[in-house]
């Protein structure tokens, strides 16, 4: 699976167009992480348990995408944009969404 | 007894946080000084031929700051006032740059030459910043990796 963010795969055709596939995944903190992380509040810095949690659930949804896209018989996924909102107190969405195209 | 806790944990921040602070930027100096050969175009054409592309990955990377209680002090007194906040200026800008950084890392793993149409988003994780949750932002920076054929 090819996977970019510009309009096409360089080097390669688009043959054919599938639409939109979209992968989203909803993620909460774990309670003693949340607790590690209030105490690296005082001094700032980067939380690296939190750059770890978004960082594999960006995986996961990106995978639910590649998923989707596999279903729908598409060999790549093009112009892919992320998103990230806060649904809830202490969870986080994350949402990967593209258009599944098969390329030559 | 409250208020000795909070001006502890200010100086605490204060001396903790500029040392880190001091730390950060060199070590994100010094790797954005050994990534150089790795360009970023921020366009979403390619001005490379079609023939001489290899191959096209897409990269990212990211990074959850936040902020210590010295500068929110600052930046609290500033709210009063108005005007430029510098002590949150840093703090966006090394995570912004340490992210682009962790972009460029996985560029290089998977031998890529060039990053095209590279994006950085900035987004909100905890919002009780000032009601003793943790606020902090993430940075992420992702482009399109490309290698050229040799």
């Amino acid at each position: 699976m090819i996977l970019t963010n510009i309009e096409a795969v360089p080097g390669k055709k688009i043959i054919d167009h599938f639409g939109i596939v979209a992968g989203s995944t909803v993620r909460a903190k774990h309670f003693g992480k949340d607790l590690l992380a209030g105490l690296k509040n005082i001094v700032g810095g980067e939380l690296k348990s939190y750059t770890e949690l978004l960082h594999d659930s960006r995986k996961q949804a990106t995978e639910r995408m590649i998923e989707q896209a596999k279903e729908l018989g598409a060999n790549a996924i093009v112009n892919i944009r992320f998103a990230t909102s806060s649904v809830a107190q202490g969870a986080a969405e994350l949402y990967v969404y593209g258009t599944a195209v098969k390329v030559r | 007894m409250k208020l000795i806790i909070a001006v502890l944990l200010t100086m605490v921040g204060f001396v903790v946080g500029r040392i880190l602070e001091a730390k950060h930027y060199k070590s994100i100096k010094a790797s954005e000084k050994e990534l150089l050969y790795l360009p970023i175009l921020n366009i979403n054409k390619d001005t490379l031929d079609d023939n001489e592309i290899d191959k096209t990955q897409m990269v990212y990377g990211s990074v959850v700051i936040s902020i210590d209680y010295f500068k929110r002090f600052l930046a609290g007194l500033r709210k009063i006032f108005g005007g430029e906040i510098s002590s949150y200026e840093t703090l966006i800008d090394r995570a912004r740059r340490e992210a682009i950084l962790r972009m460029k890392e996985m560029a290089a793993s998977m031998q890529a030459d060039v990053i095209t149409n590279m994006r950085v988003e900035t987004s909100i994780i905890g919002k009780r910043a000032n009601k003793g949750g943790v606020g902090s932002v993430e940075l992420l920076a992702y482009g399109n990796g490309i290698t050229i054929r040799k």
